[in-house]
């Protein structure tokens, strides 16, 4: 964000602990009236900026709220405190502390484990709110702001694919299964762990909070708007008013070709390659995203997903993309990506330590 | 407008040359170049006193709307085989070589590339204080030279392109790939094809880079219609090319880009780094426009690319040889 004012790089590890407050106080006031939007030298509203987008409202709709696309007042406190004394857990994070015990300290989640990520690094930043509502989910459609069911197809894909997901207990475990094991070759593996694209479908489309490195880098031009990603380095260069590439080019994040609608920036996304960053999707994926700027820092970014082949109607969200005057740091995954090599070595030696137990050579 | 430029070195072909940077001259050829060299010198001196320009040109580019800045926006890309060696260099049969009974010969690793696996000529990058083609090469210092060297006979382990790593500045601008300026009044940011390589240039920054980085921080201005980019904090870890010249971590990159034409770009670069080189030194380029209608950023994600090169042993069944 170039104004010049307070400058900051992101430091998942230290800041923000207060915009569930910011948001509940939002909230309380209502302070979202229509206001003042940058706009660009031809009219058009400005997106430019940089936001982060990191929150802490989940994708899901926890099932207590039913078809209650906002929180009550009374609910939205009690998710402010909850949220805050999670928050609160980072300070913990003293570098002199004891390690953990081994196995891990018993608490649930990745930071149980030794090794695993505490409150600490989990920066749930950017906003709850979406306009002066404290949403209860980011999917609003279907209505219950769940995900929609899958088709037989996609439910297949994925049992085969969980029964290859499980815990490192120290063996190579999947030597008793049929059929190839997880760790057999790099193509396997996650993209994230390949560095291809970060996860959580934080480059998407649609672009998604993940558990950190959660900042946008939008330039927007007449005919250009390009959207960078800080996980990995990624760059989204949506064409304006052009029409989609021919359906043999396909793109990791999709070929991105952008309109307006009125004040309301649309990206329509198409030819994906098969493996796009949003799970579960397939080639077939289309995405169509909406950002309308709601105040002189805030985007609302809308999406809409339709895969006819996983699932069974297409599916929409939204959040608040908050701006922020951090910057961003280089995200270079695969020049320091250690552990896809060490991950297949290791399934190595596990395999080769299970043929040595049964007495072989 | 002519351009201030030296009459072309007098090389000559020969069909043993192994190590790339002996250029053979004839000793009379080099003495004739040097007076032709000189009287160009002293023309082209009385040119920039002339015009007070050290690099001709007197285009006036559109300006970006709303702003008083030129429009530089546009798919761009170097034309040159500055990738493969920045410095003079002849043709030779491939990047790695091995000695054969009758000169060198493309390493075993290379050998079946064939010509695709040749390395085209080119006459260098390097410009002198007038921005003409420098007749010498970069001034390293002795050590960072032998280390020039031996990156050179180590070029398959040691190249961050081949990794396809990050390609750091200046190298990102002249691979033989295209990039995206996208420019608007508050912002410059480059994307290039290469890797996905991005720079965000930051206009109002008084920060140094809080860590150093593959691409390093980008600090802008504009001066008159040139942008000013210094560039700092990058990894020592980056190449300028594939010829194994290279940097310390102490390296500062000073670009000027300028458009000259509505298709053209005037690049300059200069490197100061006092840890590798004796003193300042600069090089420079035109930068064409990508012209056709359907011209854009492909995908070159070479991650994928050089999973098998970097973890095909570690596969269960790793495949032959």
């Amino acid at each position: 964000m170039a104004n010049g004012v307070d400058t900051h790089w992101t430091n998942d590890m230290n800041t923000h602990a207060n915009t569930i407050l910011l948001g509940l106080a939002a909230l309380l006031t209502g302070s979202f009236a229509t206001a003042e939007i940058p706009r660009t030298a031809d009219g058009k509203p400005d997106m430019s900026g940089t936001y982060n987008v990191g929150t802490s409202t989940s994708m899901q709709r926890n099932r207590i709220f039913g078809d209650n696309r906002y929180m009550t007042e009374e609910q939205a406190e009690r998710y402010a405190r909850a949220t805050q004394s999670f928050l609160q857990g980072r300070t913990s994070s003293d570098p002199d502390r004891e390690a953990p015990p081994e196995g891990g300290d018993g608490s649930p989640g990745a930071a149980g484990n030794v090794g695993g990520y505490n409150a600490f690094w989990i920066p749930r930043d950017g906003t709850t709110s979406l306009g002066k509502k404290i949403p209860t989910s980011i999917i609003y459609e279907p209505e219950n702001g769940r995900y929609p069911a899958r088709t037989e197809e996609s439910r297949n894909r994925m049992v085969r694919r969980y029964r290859n997901y499980r815990g490192n207990d120290g063996t190579a475990w999947w030597l008793e299964n049929e059929g190839p094991g997880p760790y057999d070759d790099p193509e396997l593996r996650p993209l994230a762990e390949r560095c291809l694209l970060g996860f959580s479908s934080t480059s998407g489309p649609p672009m998604l909070p993940a558990l950190y490195n959660n900042t946008k880098r939008i330039v927007q031009t007449a005919d250009t708007v390009m959207i960078l990603i800080e996980m990995n380095h990624d760059a989204r260069i949506v064409r304006m008013n052009s029409e989609h590439v021919a359906p043999d080019v396909r793109k990791w994040m999709g070929d991105s070709i952008g309109y307006w609608e009125g004040d309301t920036l649309v990206i329509d996304t198409t030819n994906f390659a098969d493996r796009p960053g949003l799970g579960g999707a397939t080639r077939n994926l289309h995405v169509v995203e909406r950002f309308t700027r709601t105040d002189e820092s805030t985007l609302l970014y809308d999406f809409t997903v339709d895969d006819p082949t996983v699932w069974t109607q297409p599916w929409s969200g939204q959040y608040s993309w908050p701006a922020t005057n951090e910057r961003l740091y280089e995200y270079a995954c695969h020049e320091g990506n250690y552990a896809l090599g060490n991950i297949l070595r290791g399934a190595r030696i596990l395999e080769a330590d299970a043929i040595v137990a049964q007495g072989g050579e | 407008m002519r351009r201030c430029a030296n009459p072309p070195l007098p090389l000559q072909q020969t069909t043993h040359l192994f190590k790339p940077t002996n250029l053979v001259v004839s000793k009379e050829a080099f003495r004739k170049y040097y007076v032709r060299a000189f009287i160009s010198g002293v023309v082209c001196a009385a040119f920039i006193l002339a015009t007070g320009q050290s690099f001709g040109n007197d285009y006036s580019a559109p300006r970006l709307a709303g702003s008083d800045q030129p429009d530089i926006n546009g798919i761009w890309q170097a034309l040159n085989t500055a990738n493969y060696d920045i410095e003079r260099h002849m043709a030779r049969p491939a990047m790695a070589l091995r000695e054969g009974p009758h000169g060198p010969v493309p390493a075993a690793a290379v050998v079946k590339l064939g010509a695709v696996g040749a390395v085209p000529g080119g006459m260098g990058i390097l410009v002198d204080a007038n921005g003409s083609p420098s007749t010498s090469g970069i001034p390293y210092t002795p050590e960072a030279l032998e280390k020039k060297r031996e990156n050179a006979a180590q070029w398959l382990d040691r190249d961050p392109e081949i990794k396809c790593y990050l390609p750091g500045v200046p190298r990102a601008n002249y691979m033989p790939y295209p990039f995206q300026i996208i420019q608007n009044e508050n912002a410059v940011f480059i994307a290039y094809e290469y890797a996905g390589a991005v720079r965000d240039v930051y206009f109002d920054n008084d920060v140094p880079a809080p860590v150093d980085s593959w691409m390093g921080q980008s600090d802008g201005y504009w001066e008159g219609d040139t942008l000013v980019i210094e560039v700092t904090g990058q990894l020592d870890s980056s190449w300028f090319d594939r010829a194994g010249n290279h940097h310390s971590g102490a390296i500062k990159v000073t670009e000027r880009w300028t458009p000259t034409g509505p298709n053209h770009l005037h690049y300059e670069a200069t490197i100061e780094d006092p840890e590798t080189f004796t003193e300042p030194w600069t090089i420079a380029m035109p930068l064409y426009r990508r012209m056709e209608p359907n011209a854009r950023l492909m995908d070159f994600k070479c991650v994928e690319f050089v999973e098998e090169l970097m973890y095909g042993e570690w596969r269960r069944y790793p495949l032959d040889e």
